[in-house]
């Protein structure tokens, strides 16, 4: 009889300490009760899909005080470049022109167009040529940058560059229809935007 | 020995003497005989039917397990692609949030499935899901449609749902999936199906033996608006300052485009992941199955065998013991 009240007595606690490693959060519960509550009244039967809060950790609330560094996710379809990370600054190519961010900064949804992003850390910069995407700037300081395709600059090579630009510059001369002068003069956006990324 | 040697005569003979013609009259049109007649009228039981069968689920074993090995390979190719595009989704979510139920008037469902067959569940549950959808969304002035992409799920949700299907695409993994393709077909749908709200139901892929369904929703501009004014989850949506463009609605409605194209992207190379493995865990039931029948029948094979020997043997024997007593 004492032996298997012994024998009952670990399992408690390695329930508890299995449940603290547990990656389910109890916020996502929570967010998606009204969800699961309308499932289970019309599919009592099944189980209700999982919805991408559960799998997503969350993300520190505003703090009171400026933190001192930006913390940086900067995803593409391929990779995630950088993922938290810490940095000072970030200067993004938005389409309205330059944009720096610092810790801190406003709450921001900005557009970007073709052109360099730069990280900042400490005195290192980090260049990437920016095709499009956007960038999240949230008020705890967390700043997402997705992007559909992104170089890092010394990859690309001068040569093809121009001569995109003078193919690109031939077809928006002899395009005809609407959607040809667009496709051409979006090339010579990026065309460009690549020339004065490697210049400048 | 004699007999060993005259039955493995037999066999060849058995041919070329063709006793069928006289079995076939006798043994019924329904049932086949075991029975088989070797030269000078011996009479043996077939090992035939069974060693028939036995040939076939080794052939099926070693398919399968082909099979098996293909869709792990390809797995392992389409992993790595599949982790590295799941950080695409994250800062959306972190920005817009969850709303899953959000009450619309046109819901989309996208359901993602596979083209190809023999991978297990998963097709069905993504469909039973979009049917548990369809009825969650049913009400008065609500309706909901369906966008299909792949073959297995035309194929069950076009036997009930027909009137509800707006588009249908296939062979979607004919080429190595890119954020190209993928995006072009993001485009098509926008532009082809109004939406107030569309709800992408793939299966997410946790590890080889477990997949996952889920339900991503993406809402459009207007309803975004409505719930970040009604306060709640989005409340704090006014508070992001939207540069550029000439109104805040136009970025918004990029941006709404743009999480869908991101939130299709992840889930069509999940649901891929899903499907090669479950088409492994599949084939390798079905290789171990095939296993466990072979041994069933080597061991009705042998007992057929032995019967037949011991069948002989009695006859000789009480045929020599009659001569002598």
């Amino acid at each position: 009889m004492l032996r298997r009240a012994l024998g009952l007595l670990p399992r408690p606690i390695a329930a508890a300490r299995a449940r603290s490693f547990s990656t389910d959060l109890p916020a996502a519960h929570t967010a998606d009760a009204t969800f699961m509550e309308a499932w289970n009244k019309v599919m009592p039967n099944m189980d209700p899909p999982k919805t991408p809060l559960s799998f997503m950790h969350p993300r520190p609330p505003t703090p009171s005080s400026i933190p001192p560094k930006l913390t940086v996710n900067f995803v593409l379809p391929y990779a995630s470049e950088l993922s938290t990370k810490e940095v000072d600054m970030v200067i993004v190519t938005a389409t309205t022109g330059q944009m720096g961010f610092l810790p801190g900064h406003v709450a921001t949804i900005a557009e970007l167009k073709p052109g360099v992003l730069s990280v900042h850390e400490g005195s290192e910069t980090t260049k990437y040529f920016v095709s499009s995407g956007f960038v999240f700037i949230h008020a705890n300081s967390f700043a997402d940058i997705i992007a559909v395709e992104a170089v890092p600059l010394d990859r690309i090579d001068a040569n093809l560059v121009q001569k995109g630009l003078a193919d690109f510059t031939q077809k928006l001369s002899s395009a005809t229809t609407e959607l040809e002068k667009a496709e051409a003069q979006i090339g010579i956006d990026v065309h460009s935007a690549l020339n004065s990324a490697l210049t400048g | 020995m004699a007999m060993a040697a005259l039955r493995r005569e037999g066999r060849r003979l058995a041919p070329l003497i063709s006793p069928r013609t006289i079995t076939a009259v006798r043994s019924s049109p329904l049932y086949p005989t075991l029975e088989d007649e070797g030269p000078l009228g011996v009479r043996h039981i077939s090992t035939q039917v069974v060693r028939n069968r036995m040939k076939s689920v080794k052939n099926i074993q070693k398919i399968t397990k082909a099979m098996k090995m293909v869709a792990a390979s390809k797995l392992r190719a389409i992993q790595t692609k599949t982790e590295n595009s799941r950080g695409l989704w994250q800062p959306f979510t972190a920005l817009l949030g969850d709303l899953p139920s959000a009450d619309v008037k046109k819901n989309v469902v996208v359901t993602i499935s596979s083209d190809k067959g023999l991978c297990g569940g998963i097709n069905s549950t993504s469909v039973k899901i979009s049917k548990g959808l369809h009825k969650l969304n049913s009400g008065p002035e609500k309706e909901t449609k369906y966008v299909i992409l792949g073959e297995k799920a035309k194929a069950q949700l076009v036997r009930d749902s027909k009137k509800d299907i707006e588009l249908i695409i296939t062979e979607l993994q004919k080429n190595p999936l890119n954020y190209t393709q993928v995006s072009v077909l993001a485009d098509e749908i926008l532009k082809n199906v109004e939406y107030d709200a569309l709800r992408i139901v793939f299966n997410k892929f946790q590890s080889v033996v477990s997949f996952v369904p889920t339900v991503s929703t993406v809402l459009s501009t207007e309803i975004v608006e409505r719930e970040a004014e009604s306060g709640g989850k989005l409340g704090d949506l006014d508070s992001y300052e939207v540069e550029g463009g000439e109104t805040k609605g136009e970025i918004l409605q990029n941006l709404a485009e743009f999480q869908f194209s991101c939130t299709m992207f992840n889930a069509v190379l999940e649901n891929a992941c899903s499907e090669q493995g479950a088409r492994m865990s599949a084939m390798d039931s079905s290789s171990r199955n095939a296993g466990d029948m072979l041994d069933r029948l080597t061991l009705t094979y042998n007992r057929t065998r032995q019967a037949s020997i011991t069948t002989e043997l009695i006859e000789i024997i009480s045929g020599a013991s009659a001569l002598e007593g």
